[in-house]
C-alpha cells in the first residue's frame, strides 16, 4: 500500500474526483443510501465525463435494479439502454454499465480459475462444506466483492468503476477481507488441520489448545474441515497472491473512497470511524456524501416566527384571510402546519449539529436533499446526481 | 399467542438504519419499568446500545443501568471462556491469547461457531432463569438467520463432541414460541419493507423460531384531517399565500413548503406501509412507533419509544 500522497491536489467537487479516479468505492453503514448514491454518481459520470462507466452493486432495491436493467442479468455486466437516458431527458457522453454481485457465482468462478486440475475443481464445487461455507462464511461477501472489483478492473474494460460495498456488521470488514483471506490460508491452524492425521495426533499431545478444539468440535468434524481445506490448499499460492493484489488495488492512487452517511448519530459515528481507518491505512478519502438531509429552510428564523404565530394566533390570522373555507377549519390547518414545521425543525437542528462535527474534514462534502418520494428510475437517479455532482 | 413481554427471550433485528437498537433499548426499558428483571444485550461489541441509556460503555459483564435493567455487550472470546468454564468444565486458561487466535480460526473455518457462542450466552441466561426477560439487539437482517440457526447448523455439521451435546437444550429454548420470539424492526421505506418480508419468510423456512412481532418504526402521523387538505391547497394559491404572509407578519412559503414535504413523506411511507401489510398477510402482529421529533437520540428518545411500545402492547 502506498503512503497517502500529500501532493494530491484538493478536489472541489464530485465531478473532479470521479474524473481523476478509476475506482470509487462507496461505503458507510447500512441503510444510508450507498447503492443509490453510487448509481447516481455513476450515471452522472457517464453523462458528463464520458467513457465506459460501470456501477458494481451488491444488493439493489428491486425497482432500482430494474431501472438499471439488472433484473435477469445478475453477475453479468449489462449496458443501461441509451433509451433509458433519453427517457430521462439527457444525452450521455459515455456509456453506463451495471452489474450485480452474485456471491455464490463469483466464488465458483474463483475456484474454477485457481483449481490446479479439473478433479480438484469438481471436488470442491461439490463439497457440501464448501456450499455451506461460502453461503455463511462471515467474510465471504466482503472478500468476493473486492475480488470481483479487482477482476473487472484488471480486465481494463472500463474507464471508471463505481462500487457499492456490501452491508457489513462493521464497515471496515471489507477492507480487511483480502488480507484476512491471505492470513487464513497461511494460518497455523489450517496448516495443523491439513497435516496428515498421524502426525496431527502426535501434535495433539503437545498443543493443549488443539485438544480443546477437538473436545469442543469433535474429531470427525475437524477431519471434515481438514479434508475440505486440503483441497483448498492446492490453490493456496494463487489465492494469497490474488488477495495481495486486491489489497494493492485498494491502496492504489487511482482508487478513492466515498463515505456515505445520513445525519443520524449511529451512521455518523460509523462514518467517523471509517474515515479514521482510511487514514490509518493510507487509503484515499475522496468525499463525504451526506444523504437524506432535511431542507435548510427549516432553520430559517423568520419562518420559525411564522410557524409559532400559526400556533398562538391562529384565530386572528384565519379571520384575516379571504378564503372560502370555514374559519375554524382554517385555524386547525394553520395550527397543524405550524406544529409540523416546528417538529421537523427539531430534526433539522439535530442534523445541523451532527453535521458540524463532521465539518472538519477537508474533503468534498456533498449533500443530498431529502427526497420525499423513492428513486426508482434513471430520471430519479439523475435528479439526485445533479444535486451532488458539481 | 403468548404476549410479547410474556416471553423470556426476544431477538430484535431489522435492516441497518431502521432503528433496531432504538427499539431493542425501548422494549427492554418498558419491560424493566413494568417490574421485569431484564437483560438487554447487543451482539456487536462495537455497537452503541449504551448511548440509548446514556450510561457509559457496556461490557460482557452485565451492569444495572436503570433499576431492573441490566445491559451487556457480547464478546465472543469472553463468551468462550465462560462457556468452557461453566459448560464443559474446562478450567480457564491463564493465557487466553493463543486460544483466542486458534478460536478465531476455528470460528472462521466452522460456520456457526461464533454465532453459537453469541446466542448460546443469551440462551444460557434464559435457561438459568437469571432474568425474567432477555432482549437481544441481534444482528441485522443479513446475518440474523445465521445466528438463530447456529445451534441447528452445528448439530448438522458436528456429529460428536461436547458442542453437539450442548445444542440440544439451545434448540429447545429457541423453538419454544412461548419462550422465544423474534421482533423484526421495519421502517416504511422501500428496502426495509422488502427485507422485512423476506426475512420473515426466511426465518419461517430456515428456523423454527417464532416471529413474535413486526415493529414499524418512524410512522408519520396524518397531518390533515378530513377536508383540510383542500383548505391547505387553497392557501397555496399565490394571492392567498400573500394574504397569509400579511396576516402572519412574515413570509410563509417555508412553512407551507415544510407542510407539503410532510404530506408527501407521509404519503410515500403510507404506500410502503400498505405494501408491508399486504406482504406479511393478516396474521402478522404489527406494532407502530411514530416518528419521534426528539432533540437527541439519547435516553429521552428511548423513553418515548418505550411509551409508544407500551401503548401498542396495551399497558
Amino acid at each position: 500500500m502506498q503512503a497517502r500522497r500529500k501532493s494530491d491536489a484538493p478536489v472541489g467537487s464530485l465531478e473532479q474526483l470521479y474524473a481523476a479516479k478509476e475506482i470509487v468505492i462507496h461505503c458507510g453503514s447500512g441503510g444510508v443510501g450507498k447503492t443509490t448514491t453510487a448509481a447516481a454518481a455513476a450515471a452522472e459520470a457517464a453523462i458528463h465525463l464520458g467513457g465506459k462507466v460501470l456501477v458494481l452493486t451488491v444488493d439493489p432495491a428491486k425497482r432500482l435494479a430494474n431501472a438499471l436493467g439488472l433484473e435477469q442479468f445478475g453477475n453479468v455486466e449489462t449496458r443501461v439502454a441509451p433509451e433509458a437516458f433519453a427517457a430521462a431527458g439527457v444525452e450521455p457522453r459515455g456509456e453506463l454499465w451495471a452489474a450485480m454481485l452474485d456471491t455464490k457465482q463469483s466464488w465458483d468462478d474463483l475456484i474454477r480459475r485457481h483449481a490446479p486440475n479439473p478433479q480438484t475443481r469438481d471436488a470442491i464445487l461439490a463439497n457440501p462444506l464448501y456450499q455451506n461455507l461460502m453461503g455463511r462464511f462471515v467474510q465471504s461477501h466482503d472478500y468476493i466483492a473486492m475480488e470481483r472489483l479487482y477482476d473487472i478492473h484488471s480486465a481494463g474494460t472500463y474507464d471508471l468503476i463505481v462500487v457499492d460495498t456490501p452491508p457489513t456488521r462493521n464497515a471496515i470488514d471489507f477492507l480487511e477481507a483480502p488480507a484476512r483471506m491471505a492470513d487464513f490460508f497461511s494460518s497455523r491452524f489450517l496448516r495443523w488441520l491439513t497435516m496428515p492425521a498421524r502426525s496431527r495426533v502426535i501434535n495433539f499431545a503437545s498443543k493443549p489448545f488443539y485438544t480443546v478444539a477437538d473436545r469442543i468440535l469433535g474429531s470427525q468434524f475437524l477431519e471434515d474441515i481438514a479434508e475440505f481445506f486440503l483441497l483448498f490448499q492446492s490453490m493456496y499460492d494463487g489465492f494469497v497472491e490474488r488477495a495481495n493484489a486486491v489489497t494493492r488495488v485498494l491502496g492504489d492512487r487511482r482508487t478513492t473512497f466515498v463515505v456515505v452517511s445520513t445525519l443520524e448519530s449511529s451512521p455518523v459515528r460509523e462514518a467517523e470511524f471509517f474515515i479514521r481507518e482510511l487514514h490509518e491505512r493510507h487509503l484515499h478519502l475522496g468525499a463525504i456524501v451526506l444523504n437524506k438531509v432535511l431542507p435548510k429552510y427549516l432553520l430559517d428564523q423568520q419562518a420559525t416566527a411564522v410557524a409559532q404565530r400559526f400556533g398562538s394566533d391562529a384565530p386572528k390570522i384565519a379571520a384575516a384571510l379571504p378564503v372560502s373555507a370555514d374559519t375554524s377549519q382554517v385555524e386547525r390547518v394553520l395550527r397543524e402546519i405550524g406544529e409540523s414545521f416546528l417538529n421537523f425543525q427539531v430534526v433539522a437542528k439535530r442534523e445541523a449539529e451532527i453535521r458540524a462535527e463532521l465539518a472538519e474534514t477537508p474533503e468534498v462534502v456533498a449533500t443530498v436533499p431529502y427526497f420525499d418520494s423513492d428513486i426508482y428510475d434513471l430520471e430519479g437517479l439523475v435528479r439526485l446526481g445533479d444535486k451532488i455532482w458539481r | 399467542m403468548t404476549g410479547l413481554l410474556e416471553r423470556k427471550l426476544i431477538f430484535v433485528t431489522g435492516k441497518g438504519g431502521v432503528g433496531k437498537t432504538t427499539i431493542a433499548a425501548g422494549l427492554a426499558l418498558l419491560a424493566a419499568q413494568h417490574g421485569k428483571r431484564t437483560l438487554v444485550g447487543e451482539v456487536d461489541a462495537k455497537g452503541n446500545l449504551a448511548d440509548f441509556y446514556e450510561v457509559g460503555e457496556t461490557s460482557f459483564e452485565p451492569r444495572e443501568v436503570v433499576p431492573n435493567l441490566y445491559a451487556m455487550s457480547m464478546h465472543t472470546e469472553e463468551s468462550l471462556k465462560e462457556y468452557l468454564r461453566l459448560q464443559l468444565k474446562i478450567p480457564v486458561l491463564a493465557r487466553i491469547g493463543p486460544l483466542a487466535r486458534t478460536f478465531d480460526f476455528v470460528a472462521q473455518a466452522a460456520p456457526g461457531v461464533k454465532e453459537v457462542l453469541t446466542v448460546g450466552k443469551f440462551l444460557w441466561e434464559v435457561r438459568e432463569h437469571h432474568y425474567d426477560l432477555v432482549v437481544v439487539d441481534a444482528a441485522a437482517t443479513g446475518h440474523v438467520v445465521a445466528q438463530l440457526a447456529a445451534p441447528q447448523h452445528i448439530r448438522e455439521l458436528v456429529k460428536v463432541g461436547l458442542v453437539r451435546e450442548q445444542t440440544g437444550w439451545m434448540i429447545d429454548i429457541l423453538d419454544d414460541a412461548t419462550c422465544t420470539g423474534v421482533v423484526i424492526v421495519a421502517a416504511p421505506e422501500e428496502m426495509p419493507v422488502n427485507e422485512t418480508i423476506e426475512l420473515r419468510d426466511r426465518i419461517a423456512t430456515e428456523t423454527n423460531v417464532d416471529v413474535a412481532a413486526i415493529v414499524v418504526n418512524r410512522v408519520l402521523p396524518e397531518l390533515f384531517g378530513r377536508g383540510e387538505e383542500e383548505v391547505f391547497d387553497e392557501l397555496r394559491e399565490p394571492d392567498k399565500e400573500e394574504a397569509l404572509s400579511k396576516a402572519a407578519g412574515g413570509p410563509v412559503t417555508a412553512v407551507l413548503d415544510a407542510a407539503e414535504l410532510a404530506v408527501r413523506l407521509r404519503r410515500t411511507r403510507a404506500g410502503h406501509l400498505a405494501r408491508l401489510r399486504e406482504g406479511l398477510g393478516p396474521n402478522a402482529n404489527l406494532l407502530y412507533v411514530p416518528e419521534l421529533f426528539t432533540r437527541h437520540h439519547g435516553v429521552r428518545a428511548t423513553q418515548l419509544v418505550a411509551e409508544a411500545l407500551g401503548q401498542e402492547l396495551g399497558f
